[in-house]
């Protein structure tokens, strides 16, 4: 009779795990395609305003990206805590000069394939509680560069019904 | 050891937030060049409505303050007309090639703020604006085609944009700094 006894009661059967490996090494590789990185920095706190009717941003390499708003904490001893542009890496000295705008818009579209130039696009994400003051002199700035497509970044939220 | 690390970082990968690309598209207008007359962008009053937001973020459309929320309806009563009153915007009839004759409305929405204006403020109102507009594309797609406007397709859609355009100009701000 005792040789009917089974060895191991009770406990589980261990569970083959050598293929985990493979399959975690392509979830990490599916992210890894998926994910496009953040290739700047940014020094000023954006916290974009809500709005219900908006629309995603079709092709990224076509867009260039203006930031505006108070300079992030590290900055502040250099920069002050009034709304602020910052372009590619560099926070902008002086408000009023937009002359940067114009380099950096001729420098963005001196980037693109001449084919891309005519649909160049240009993200404004500004925060929301900066005053239309300074947007409405970097529209001006780039109408006169005649960058004419713009998006004013914003974020998914139901303001009203 | 390593299957730990492994799932600690696709942990990590799936609960970090990427920032998505989204807003509000908008085509600025040209820059006028210097020697063109001012007078030829004459346009009858009644075609014209005034959507003002002041420094405290305060709503002013056509004549009357009102809250955000009142801003669409009166939009879309401003575009539509429906009862043909001589002091809304007028209508033309025009041949658009699919749909035949289509009464278009002339209406313009002109859209000021002041320098102090919040850029909350501006994007709830652009927003107003363009839902209204949207909702006018809705309806008419729904009478002509029974679909709403993004079902349709890409030449439909091109009928109903001339059918209900979307006439949003930005008035120069108030004191741009002359250089």
């Amino acid at each position: 009779m005792a040789k009917f006894i089974k060895e191991n009661k009770g406990e589980l059967p261990q569970m083959n795990t050598s293929s985990l490996p493979d399959i975690v090494f392509i979830i990490l590789m599916f992210f890894m395609v998926c994910t496009s990185m953040r290739q700047m920095e940014t020094k000023v706190r954006v916290r974009t305003p809500q709005a219900s009717e908006i629309a995603k941003l079709e092709r990224k390499d076509l867009a260039s990206y203006i930031y505006i708003g108070t300079p992030s904490r590290q900055y502040q001893k250099e920069y002050g805590t009034d709304s602020r542009i910052q372009l590619n890496d560099v926070i902008c000295k002086d408000n009023s000069d937009l002359s940067s705008i114009r380099d950096f818009i001729a420098a963005e579209r001196e980037k693109m394939s001449e084919v891309d130039r005519p649909f160049m696009q240009v993200n404004i994400k500004a925060d929301q509680d900066t005053r239309m003051g300074i947007i409405s002199d970097v529209k001006q700035e780039l109408r006169r560069c005649s960058a004419l497509k713009i998006m004013y970044g914003a974020r998914k939220g139901g303001i009203t019904k | 050891m390593a299957d730990i690390a492994f799932i600690a970082l696709i942990f990590f990968l799936m609960v970090t937030t990427m920032d998505k690309e989204e807003g509000i598209s908008r085509l600025l207008p040209p820059i006028p060049p210097e020697d063109q007359k001012v007078e030829d962008q004459k346009v009858n009053r009644r075609n014209i409505i005034q959507v003002k937001i002041n420094s405290n973020d305060r709503l002013l459309a056509g004549s009357q303050p009102m809250d955000v929320s009142q801003l669409k309806d009166k939009i879309k009563e401003f575009m539509t007309n429906p009862y043909d009153d001589p002091n809304l915007p007028e209508k033309e009839v025009k041949d658009i090639p699919g749909l035949g004759p289509v009464p278009v409305s002339k209406g313009v929405i002109s859209l000021q703020n002041d320098r102090g204006t919040t850029y909350q403020a501006y994007i709830t109102v652009q927003n107003e604006l363009i839902k209204a507009i949207n909702e006018l594309r809705d309806d008419f797609s729904m009478k002509t085609f029974g679909k709403k406007y993004s079902k349709l397709d890409e030449d439909q859609q091109g009928m109903v944009r001339k059918a209900v355009p979307q006439n949003i100009s930005e008035a120069e701000p108030k004191d741009v700094r002359k250089k």
